[in-house]
């Protein structure tokens, strides 16, 4: 692999850009794939092209299905974003786990005291309203959204705006009597029940979680279970399996 | 590819900054149980520092082996892990999975 070609993927990446890398493993050759231009000394047909876009966009690494050739497509998406709403203890071990898990953390609070520089290093932090910060951050369909402020001034707006956009994960902290509350309150606010239903509340997976980490770690267990819900290893020989009997 | 594979890239090239020959190792392909998946990398300068992983650790000893000739000159190599391969049974693949991992130098 060409040094040059390997900066260019490394800064495309760093600028959070799609970025795909084919490599005809018969003769070396590669190419960098963008959205809008290919670069690199390997020459693709139209169909082949059209495919590895199609697999890029979906984050699928694999071997293009070129007959009499073997061409591995490296995906490379930007990181899925988690928003998390109230910069409370249990956010102070979420932002760095979901960090290390691979995505782009915000933390918004309006309340300056919680959200400081020095309780969340390494995090983009906001003191906007969390409706307004919402609706600038435009979640995707690769944007998490948590609330955990547990108050209903600054959780109701931010979830309006989550259950409003195509976040594929909204959890909101609190129990199930408290959750039920918020959920009459969004209904009374317009929502169907199919849209509650995408709320994740009470949040994270059912672990017997304690401690504002351990929290974090059903959390985060939880988006991570939605995030590969029927994900397969692609271009695998049949459904690949996390169980290591090793 | 998320952060960890960003890392061994920003690893791989930071070698290179300091003049050290080094080797990317990629899954290609993977059948049964394996631990990483397609798109996994490591990677190794000619000193044997690696960082990344094509597996659970039971693969990597032979993948630094081969990388090692690689960064010497030998042309990239596709290498196939599994129980029909002998070589697997020496570096312990037990998890009874394949995979194809494609080995090339930076240079």
């Amino acid at each position: 692999m060409k040094e040059a070609l390997l900066r260019r993927l490394a800064a495309d990446r760093a600028q959070h850009r799609a970025v795909g890398l084919i490599t005809d493993l018969e003769s070396g050759r590669q190419l960098l794939l963008h959205p809008d231009e290919a670069v690199g000394d390997l020459a693709l047909d139209p169909a082949a092209e059209a495919q590895a876009r199609t697999w890029l966009m979906a984050d699928r690494s694999g071997l293009l299905e070129v007959p009499g050739r073997r061409l591995f497509l490296q995906a490379s998406m930007p990181a899925p974003r988690l928003v998390i709403v109230g910069a409370v203890h249990i956010a102070q071990a979420l932002a760095p786990m979901a960090g290390l898990a691979g995505y782009a953390v915000t933390v918004v609070d309006p309340r300056r005291s919680f959200a400081t520089d020095a309780r969340f290093p390494d995090v983009i932090l906001t003191s906007d309203w969390p409706d307004e910060a919402l609706e600038r951050l435009a979640p995707d369909v690769r944007t998490a959204i948590v609330t955990l402020t547990h108050d209903p001034k600054l959780d109701d707006p931010a979830l309006t705006v989550a259950l409003n956009s195509p976040a594929f994960y909204i959890g909101a902290l609190g129990s199930r009597k408290t959750h039920g509350a918020r959920l009459n309150r969004l209904k009374r606010a317009g929502f169907a029940d199919a849209d509650l239903a995408r709320i994740h509340g009470p949040v994270g997976l059912s672990i017997n979680a304690l401690s504002p980490a351990e929290i974090a770690v059903a959390i985060l267990g939880q988006i991570t279970q939605v995030r590969r819900a029927g994900a397969k290893g692609p271009a695998a020989g049949e459904a690949a399996s996390a169980e290591h009997a090793a | 590819m998320d952060r960890s594979e960003q890392d061994v890239i920003d690893q791989a090239l930071a070698w290179r900054s300091e003049g050290r020959k080094v080797a990317l190792a990629t899954v290609i392909a993977t059948w049964g149980s394996s631990p990483r998946p397609v798109g996994s990398q490591l990677a190794v300068d000619e000193t044997g520092n690696m960082i990344g992983s094509v597996s659970g650790g039971c693969i990597e000893g032979a993948v630094v082996k081969e990388a090692q000739e690689i960064m010497a000159g030998a042309k990239p190599r596709l290498l196939d892990f599994g129980i029909t391969n002998e070589q697997a049974w020496d570096v312990g693949l037990a998890c009874g999975g394949k995979l194809q991992v494609y080995v090339e130098a930076v240079e």
